[in-house]
C-alpha cells in the first residue's frame, strides 16, 4: 500500500469517525461519547496528514501546532459557562479564517506552480469570500456577546451591506479570469470582511442564537470549499456534515421566533415603542421575596422560566438553591426553556447544567406548555418577550405569531425584572399587569437569594 | 479526484448532515454547536500541508498562523465541549 492510500484510508476512517461522532452528539447518553469519536477522528486526520510526503519542515508545524493547543486547551479549561456564547463564536471566526488562509495559500500556491484549474479558481473565490464573513462576523458577535461592543450600526448600514453582498459576483467572476492577478483575491477577502461585520452589527437580542448558529454553518461551509482548492475529500465530506447540520439548527432558532432567515439578517428587528413605564399605569402589582416564599410555601407545582437576565446576574446557582430548597419540601420543581432565550441555542440549558440541576428538569416549550394550567406559580427569572402573550393575543404586535411559553395560563406569575424596560422588541408586556402576575423588581440573583432566604426564615 | 466526485461527496455529506442533526433536544443545542466546530476545524489538515511545503515565504506564513488558528479552534472547541458534557454527566451521578 503506497503513502497516498495509506493516508486516503486514514481520511475515509476519520469521516466515519465524524459521522459517528456527530449523531452521538444528537443524544444526551451518548453526547460525551460522540465528541471524542470526533476527536479521535481529527487526531487521525492530523497523523495521517502528516506523512505527506509534500510537507518538507516539521519545525514550523509542530511550533504552530503547540501555540494553537496551549491558547485553545487555556480558553477551553479556563472559561466560564456564562461566557461560552462568546468563547464559541471566538472559535468559530478562528476555523472561518484559517479556512480563509489555507484557501489563498494553495490557491497562489497553484498558480505560481501554473496548476490551477477552474475548479480551484472557484471554490477559491468563494472560500475566501464565506471563510471572510465568518471571521469578522464571528468576532464582532464575540464584541457583542461579550458586550464591549455596543455599536448597532449607522445609517445607510443597509445599502453598504448589499453592495459588500453584490460586489463579490464580479470579482470572483475576474478571479476566475484572472487566476495570476492576486488582487482580486484580496478583494474578495476584503468585501467577505466587511459583509461579516455590516451583517452582524445590527444584530442583537433574540436574533443572537440564529446568528450564532448560521455563522457556525458557514464554518462548515468554508471548510468545506476550502476541500475542493485542495481536492481533499476529508473538507469536503466533514466542512457539509457541519455545514448542513448547522443550517438545520438555525432554521430551528429562525422556526422559535416565527421569522425567516432573510428576515433576521436583512430587516432590523421588529420594534415597538414601548417606553416602559408609562404604558401600565396603575395596574402592576409589585412584590417581595416575603410575599413570593409565602406563596412558594402553599405551591405543589412551581415552574421557572429563565432568560437572558438570569445569564446576565449569574443567578443560575442561587436557583438551583430555590430549587432544593422548595424539594425538600415536596414541591415539584421543573423548568421551561424558549429555545431562543438567551444568546445562543442551548444557552439557558448550559447555565442550568453548571449550576448541577438536573437536564431532566428541563422541558422544551411544547412540553411545558400543556402543563402550565396545573402549575401553583411560574417565577419568570430576567425574560420578556418570550412570555408576551401578545404574541397569541394582538395579531398587530410586531411578535405576532411566535410561539411563547404560555406563563399566564399558571395561577399565579412571578416576573423577577429589574424594571418595566422592554424586552428587545421594544413592547409593552400584558402579562405584567394580568390578575395574576406580581412583579418582583430586583436583580434575578438578589431576588432569588431573597425568597430563599425567606423561606428559611418560614 | 474529479469535479463530479468531490460534487458527489459534497451533496451527500449535506444530506447526512441534515439526517443527523434533526430532533436534537435543546439541551444538547449548545454542545452540538461547539463539538460541530471543532469539526469544523478540519481545514487544519490543508493548512498543515500549505504550512510544511516551503513554497514561498506567503504561502508558508498564511500556512503557519491557519495551521495556530484552526489548531485553537479544534482543541478548545472539543476540550470546551467535553467540559460541558461532563457538567451533564456529573449532575446525572450527583443525584442517583
Amino acid at each position: 500500500m503506497s503513502r497516498l492510500d495509506i493516508i486516503d484510508l486514514g481520511y475515509l476512517v476519520s469521516a466515519v469517525l465524524f459521522i459517528m461522532g456527530l449523531k452521538g452528539l444528537g443524544r444526551p447518553r451518548t453526547a460525551p461519547r460522540g465528541n471524542l469519536l470526533g476527536a479521535a477522528g481529527m487526531f487521525l486526520a492530523v497523523l495521517v496528514t502528516l506523512l505527506n510526503q509534500d510537507i518538507l519542515t516539521y519545525t514550523m508545524l509542530a511550533l504552530a501546532l503547540a501555540i494553537g493547543t496551549a491558547i485553545g486547551a487555556v480558553l477551553a479549561l479556563k472559561v466560564k459557562m456564562t461566557s461560552m456564547p462568546e468563547l464559541v463564536a471566538l472559535f468559530n471566526g478562528f476555523g472561518g479564517g484559517a479556512s480563509v488562509m489555507v484557501a489563498a495559500a494553495s490557491f497562489i500556491e497553484a498558480v505560481d506552480l501554473n496548476a490551477h484549474t477552474t475548479q480551484i479558481s472557484v471554490a477559491a473565490a468563494v472560500t475566501a469570500f464565506i471563510g471572510a464573513i465568518t471571521l469578522t462576523g464571528s468576532m464582532i458577535a464575540f464584541g457583542k456577546l461579550k458586550g464591549s461592543l455596543k455599536w448597532s450600526g449607522f445609517p445607510g448600514l443597509s445599502l453598504l451591506r448589499a453592495a459588500s453582498l453584490l460586489v463579490a459576483i464580479p470579482l470572483a467572476v475576474l478571479l476566475v479570469m484572472q487566476p495570476e492577478n492576486q488582487g482580486w483575491l484580496w478583494a474578495l477577502v476584503a468585501a467577505g470582511f466587511i459583509l461579516g461585520v455590516l451583517g452582524t452589527v445590527p444584530i442583537g437580542g433574540a436574533d443572537m442564537p440564529v446568528v450564532i448558529a448560521l455563522l457556525n454553518a458557514l464554518s462548515g461551509v468554508a471548510a468545506s470549499t476550502t476541500g475542493f482548492v485542495l481536492d481533499n475529500p476529508l473538507l469536503i465530506i466533514a466542512g457539509s456534515l457541519v455545514g448542513a447540520s448547522g443550517l438545520v439548527l438555525t432554521q430551528v432558532m429562525c422556526k422559535a421566533m416565527n421569522r425567516s432567515l432573510l428576515e433576521v439578517l436583512f430587516t432590523a428587528a421588529p420594534t415597538g415603542s414601548s417606553s416602559g413605564d408609562d404604558d401600565y399605569g396603575d395596574g402592576v402589582t409589585a412584590t417581595s421575596g416575603e410575599e413570593v416564599a409565602m406563596l412558594l410555601e402553599i405551591a405543589k407545582r412551581v415552574v421557572i422560566v429563565p432568560g437572558y437576565g438570569m445569564a446576565v446576574a449569574q443567578a443560575q446557582h442561587a436557583v438551583r438553591d430555590l430549587m432544593v430548597k422548595l424539594e425538600a419540601s415536596g414541591v415539584e420543581v421543573v423548568f421551561g426553556i424558549h429555545p431562543v432565550a438567551g444568546r445562543m441555542p442551548g444557552h439557558m440549558n448550559v447555565l442550568l447544567a453548571e449550576a448541577e440541576i438536573d437536564y431532566e428538569l428541563l422541558f422544551d416549550m411544547d412540553q411545558i406548555n400543556p402543563t402550565f394550567a396545573r402549575t401553583d406559580v411560574t417565577i419568570v427569572i430576567g425574560a420578556n418577550d418570550v412570555v408576551n402573550p401578545a404574541a397569541r393575543t394582538d395579531p398587530d404586535s410586531p411578535i405576532a405569531g411566535m410561539p411563547i411559553l404560555d406563563v399566564d395560563h399558571s395561577r399565579t406569575v412571578v416576573v423577577i425584572k429589574r424594571s418595566l424596560s422592554p424586552g428587545f422588541a421594544g413592547i409593552s408586556n400584558p402579562l405584567f399587569v394580568a390578575d395574576n402576575a406580581l412583579l418582583y423588581f430586583a436583580d434575578a440573583r438578589e431576588a432569588v437569594l431573597e425568597i430563599v432566604a425567606a423561606l428559611h426564615e418560614g | 479526484m474529479t469535479l463530479l466526485i468531490a460534487l458527489t461527496l459534497f451533496v451527500l455529506a449535506v444530506f447526512l448532515g441534515m439526517e443527523l442533526i434533526s430532533k436534537v433536544p435543546a439541551t444538547l443545542h449548545t454542545p452540538l454547536m461547539s463539538g460541530s466546530n471543532a469539526i469544523s476545524g478540519i481545514t487544519l489538515i490543508g493548512a498543515l500541508v500549505s504550512a510544511g511545503t516551503d513554497h514561498s515565504v506567503l504561502t508558508t506564513t498564511l500556512g503557519f498562523v491557519a495551521v495556530t488558528l484552526a489548531t485553537i479552534n479544534v482543541v478548545g472547541g472539543f476540550l470546551v465541549t467535553n467540559r460541558m458534557l461532563s457538567m451533564f454527566a456529573g449532575r446525572k451521578k450527583n443525584r442517583s
